[in-house]
């Protein structure tokens, strides 16, 4: 292979920017963090309650919780960003006139945390659901017997248990969400991904801007990881397996 | 506004033609995945450090990066290696829906790899010895005896994988090749139809999709039953 790598692309100059490239590459990862950790917001929030919903007696709200799993589970993620990019203004007429008003960038990167956040709020309801389910009924039985309301079991008894459960998963979640950012090139947003194909159009330095991509997006995974895997250890429960895994037995 | 669903039916064989693609795409790269996935499982899994530690960085590296990263990297990429082995003067004209095939089967045989390899490590170890006890090779142990049953035991999950594979070929639109969707895209922005294109396109996706995940299901509970 006849590639001549010229690492110092990174300090040269954007033609007519006043700006050097690598500057380009650390604004993307700005945009990418800021996306990823306003959908998990989003996602988390209705995840809770959506994958909460789905484990109540109600029928109703359970097939409700069902559909909207469904829903943003069987289609792609592409076609959903361009959903809520490019179709939902056309349907609701203020919106349409807010992003005429507003500035591009700013529509796009709320399409894209709307967009990104109801995708993982899907599945982390799942997650939510799963961990639920694996408690013992008996947990549920008990807090009504101290006389709680169903809320309360929830808030007190049951979701707290169900969050340490389904950490390890929330985990991958959290990372695939990070990957599935790049996504929001596909509207206009200048992610990372986005930075690192424009920074190979102008300069056919590619495979030096993919590297640096790829190093980034590798490295805010393992971030992510050990941080998690920190909460994990902190928020452990004494006697549960779900903290004692990387406990030694006494 | 007014919608006019019309323009579906007037551009439906462009959209059938980028479908076929679709389908294509997904197969080729569901088979290719699985043969090199498994022969990456089998690697993962080797007593011989060097094979493992490889084939593992591998699957690492392709899960802990964007797929749309991966797509880039391949466009660029593959015409250089093509130049590389066939020693021509200059990198060959690829074309993105040749691209997007090579990328997708290499791409997806890391996620195929760690399916199979839970699958491969689902089977007792009693049953290696048993083959290696009757006189098996490694090879005829693996193809008669491991992954035969591996495979029974990871159907729902590879089904699975299968629908997603599906619904992520649908990211060679940003190659600009003509998949469903970017057959759609094509139409959408010629004729002005976002709207009613992008609303056909993510129902057409969504049907399917749902049906082959409630058939996964039915299988799954089958399956069950019968083990």
């Amino acid at each position: 292979m006849n590639y001549h790598w010229n690492w110092g692309v990174f300090f040269q100059e954007v033609p007519g920017g006043g700006e050097y490239y690598w500057e380009l590459i650390v604004a993307g990862i700005g945009w990418t963090l800021a996306v990823s950790v306003c959908a998990f917001l989003i996602a988390m929030a209705l995840g809770s309650v959506i994958g909460t919903l789905r484990t109540t007696a109600n029928p109703w709200l359970q097939s409700l919780a069902k559909g909207w799993v469904e829903f943003f589970r069987n289609i792609p993620l592409l076609v959903q960003m361009f959903l809520w990019y490019f179709v939902v203004p056309e349907l609701i007429p203020p919106l349409k006139r807010w992003v005429i008003e507003v500035d591009p960038g700013t529509a796009q990167f709320m399409a894209a945390i709307v967009c990104l956040g109801l995708f993982t709020s899907a599945r982390i309801a799942e997650q939510v659901r799963a961990g639920i389910q694996s408690l013992s009924s008996g947990q549920h039985l008990a807090g009504q017997a101290l006389g709680l309301t169903t809320l309360q079991v929830y808030r007190h008894v049951l979701l707290p248990m169900a969050f340490r459960i389904i950490l390890p998963p929330l985990t991958s979640e959290s990372m695939n969400l990070i990957k599935n950012s790049s996504i929001a090139l596909t509207i206009g947003l200048a992610e990372l991904t986005f930075r690192a194909r424009e920074m190979g159009e102008y300069t056919f330095n590619f495979f030096e801007a993919f590297t640096a991509a790829t190093v980034i997006y590798i490295v805010i995974a393992m971030t992510v990881n050990r941080a998690l895997a920190y909460v994990e250890r902190k928020t452990a429960v004494p006697g549960f397996i779900a903290g004692e895994s990387r406990q030694a037995l006494p | 506004m007014t919608l006019d669903f019309d323009v579906i039916a007037r551009s439906l064989p462009y959209l059938w033609k980028g479908f076929q693609y679709t389908v294509q795409l997904t197969a080729i790269a569901a088979l290719g995945g699985i043969f090199f996935g498994t022969l990456l499982a089998l690697a993962r899994l080797s007593s011989i450090k060097l094979l493992a530690y490889t084939a593992a960085g591998y699957v690492n590296l392709m899960r802990s990066v964007p797929l749309i990263l991966v797509i880039f990297w391949f466009f660029f990429l593959v015409p250089l290696i093509v130049q590389g082995i066939t020693g021509a003067e200059r990198p060959p004209l690829m074309g993105a829906e040749r691209t997007a095939i090579i990328t997708f089967i290499l791409f997806e045989a890391a996620f195929f790899c760690e399916i199979m390899r839970a699958g491969i490590q689902s089977i007792p170890k009693g049953q290696v010895y048993a083959g290696y006890a009757l006189g098996l090779t490694y090879g005829q142990t693996m193809r008669t005896v491991v992954l035969p049953q591996a495979f029974r035991n990871m159907t729902p999950v590879l089904l699975t994988q299968l629908i997603i594979l599906f619904q992520d070929t649908s990211l060679v639109y940003v190659i600009s090749a003509t998949d469903f969707v970017g057959a759609a895209a094509k139409v959408a922005q010629r004729d002005g139809r976002l709207v009613e294109m992008y609303l056909f396109v993510a129902f057409v996706y969504f049907v399917i999709c749902f049906t082959l995940s409630q058939l996964v299901k039915i299988l799954q509970t089958r399956i069950a039953i019968v083990r």
